[in-house]
């Protein structure tokens, strides 16, 4: 099939794309040369010259207001592959890039290398940690669905594995079953792959996306992909997975999966929805994902009400916060269409700073105190108040509560449900709302009352000013000044999902 | 019936097989198994694709056989990961299985890992 590959030109600074995926995997490979103890310094070192890298991006697309661009060898698609970042990788790319060096400051107490020896858990995590990033990088860059897929399932193979760090029984079961979820989601999204290979001869996004026509193989693809990126998003009700492996992971390995590894899986389907599908009829598959994402927010609050241990708590607060995302797709048409998908955007962003916060801080608690169980934590605010103000004010996205992030997001999304005439979208965030109020409720209250109790050892300082900051990120996005939001615009089509 | 439609029917056959047994069975590593079968019948969709380029006048299209070998690997490399934890649980566990109820009868001190 003849392809017109003009559209697709390297742009100035576009080398630049390659770093982000080339510094990680240089990275896994040394911890594994030199490796053992050193593992630990070779992330910490890399990591702050990735975040480096990705505000670099960030500047250069803002400068330029167009995507970067950066063909692998010099060879344009259809025979190349292609890198691109618009102003939504940018944003993820910033904030894997912050996230992924906090839980790693986080993690250094629980996984240094003791002095001449060599453990397996430390190597595991830090080695994997980076693998999270170049896999997170592939897929924030990637411009070719099958390149899309390899980054996919370099996630999954870097995620699943920090489940069971510690191998107890339990764990090893989250981690098995999460891996089944992710694998039966991949072979979905490759089949898909595979029709629309047969149907149009390209996989490059930009050269594919105007050829896209209505048809049934396109329509077979498109469900395929998308049912098997709600797999590994974990989008109601394909969410089995998520509590116990995202509870049962160390706390800083929670964090990245919570806040980041979900984000990417769904990263994609707006990628699918917004980019190479633009031209399809988007009402009626937008609407079924936003009812699925309905039924997880409310399904996921009431559940994460009902939790006796506070770490089950917060992951199943994260299975309704990923329903929320799914909110943006039958919006996303019309002239609402630019503050939907920037209401979808601040969710995965502040959702992702305010998870990781909660997560750390639910690490501290339960260290500190020996437990987490939620009906004896009387009086544990007055003995690390630094620790549960970071859960608060993670909490305040959560229950879409201003200044947070989460608000911004919330209010985005439910005044363009409003002004498209959708209102049932805005009622179920405003339960949503109201269930996470009630379920941060029960953890905050008791503990702010009542007596201290004893501390079997007081939380690092360090650590839970860790927590803290990523806690204040998600408070900060809310004054994001409107250039930002402009910015998200950066690459997108004019009008998102067509018109039925 | 042409061979390229026969190919697509079988390759169809096989992930619809696989995919019962990725949720009809309970055992991990019929699971898994599940999983490969369902991945065979992509590849074989894959090469059908090529086959297709072929017939429109190219000599062969390499690329769906290049997508092939790396999902091989892939897919290799997935199940490797797979078998490891499955043997990973039966020596800590003593027993292999996803089913809830083996695993609440389990003590818990609600620490958790931390």
């Amino acid at each position: 099939m003849r392809v017109d590959s003009s559209a697709i030109a390297a742009t100035a600074g576009g080398g630049l794309l390659a770093l982000p995926i080339l510094l990680p995997v240089v990275g896994v490979l040394l911890s594994f040369l030199i490796g053992g103890r050193r593992a630990e310094w070779i992330a910490l070192v890399l990591m702050p010259v990735e975040l480096a890298v990705a505000v670099a991006i960030a500047c250069l697309v803002w400068r330029s207001g167009e995507p970067l661009v950066y063909t692998l060898a010099g060879y344009t698609p259809p025979l190349g592959i292609a890198l691109r970042a618009d102003g939504f990788s940018a944003v993820m790319l910033v904030t894997a890039g912050l996230i992924a060096p906090a839980a790693a400051l986080f993690a250094r107490a629980s996984f240094a290398s003791p002095r001449g020896t060599e453990k397996r858990a430390p190597l595991v995590f830090w080695t994997l940690l980076q693998g999270i990033q170049a896999a997170l990088s592939v897929i924030f860059l990637g411009a070719d669905l099958f390149n899309l897929y390899v980054g996919l399932e370099l996630l999954t193979f870097a995620a699943v594995p920090l489940v069971c760090l510690d191998g107890r029984p339990e764990t090893l079961a989250a981690a098995l079953r999460y891996l089944l979820f992710a694998l039966f989601g991949s072979v979905f999204y490759l089949l898909g792959v595979a029709l629309l290979y047969g149907a149009y001869g390209t996989l490059d996004i930009a050269l594919l996306a105007p050829l896209i026509r209505p048809q049934p193989a396109v329509w077979l693809a498109a469900a395929l992909m998308t049912a098997g990126l709600l797999a590994k998003t974990a989008l109601f009700p394909l969410h089995l997975w998520l509590p116990s492996a995202h509870a049962n992971a160390p706390a800083a390995a929670s964090a990245v999966l919570s806040g980041l590894v979900v984000k990417g899986s769904f990263f994609l389907v707006v990628r699918l929805w917004f980019d190479v599908l633009a031209s399809l009829p988007g009402v009626v598959p937008g609407t079924i994902l936003a009812a699925l994402g309905s039924a997880a927010i409310l399904f996921g609050s009431v559940l994460a009400l009902r939790q006796e241990r506070l770490k089950m708590l917060i992951a199943y607060s994260t299975v309704a916060q990923i329903g929320y995302l799914f909110l943006m797709f039958p919006l996303s048409r019309g002239p609402w269409a630019a503050d939907a998908f920037s209401g979808g955007v601040m969710q995965a962003s502040s959702h992702a700073f305010a998870k990781a916060a909660m997560f750390l801080s639910a690490g501290l608690i339960a260290e500190s105190l020996g437990h987490d169980r939620i009906a004896e934590l009387g009086g544990a605010a007055r003995a690390m108040p630094a620790t549960f103000l970071a859960l608060g004010l993670g909490g305040l996205s959560l229950m879409g509560l201003p200044p947070s992030g989460g608000f911004v997001a919330k209010w985005l999304l439910m005044k363009a449900s409003i002004a498209c005439g959708q209102w049932v979208w805005a009622v179920v965030m405003a339960a949503g709302g109201l269930l996470a109020g009630g379920y941060l409720y029960r953890v905050l209250a008791p503990a702010v009352s009542g007596e201290s109790p004893l501390l079997q050892k007081r939380p690092a300082r360090s650590r839970e000013s860790v927590a803290l900051a990523l806690a204040l990120v998600a408070v900060l996005l809310a004054f994001a000044p409107p250039g930002f939001f402009a910015f998200l615009q950066i690459g997108r089509p004019a009008a998102g999902l067509a018109l039925q | 019936m042409t061979s390229a439609t026969l190919g697509g029917l079988v390759g169809a056959a096989l992930v619809g097989l696989g995919l019962y047994g990725l949720i009809a069975k309970p055992q991990p590593l019929r699971k898994i198994l599940a999983f490969n079968l369902m991945g065979s019948g992509v590849f074989l969709v894959f090469g059908i694709v090529a086959r297709k380029g072929a017939a429109a006048g190219l000599q062969a299209d390499p690329v769906p056989q290049a997508m092939v070998i790396t999902g091989i690997v892939v897919a290799f490399a997935a199940s490797a990961l797979a078998v490891n934890l499955v043997l990973r649980l039966f020596e800590a566990a003593g027993q292999a299985t996803l089913s809830r109820d083996a695993w609440a009868k389990l003590p818990d001190d609600g620490a958790g890992p931390v």
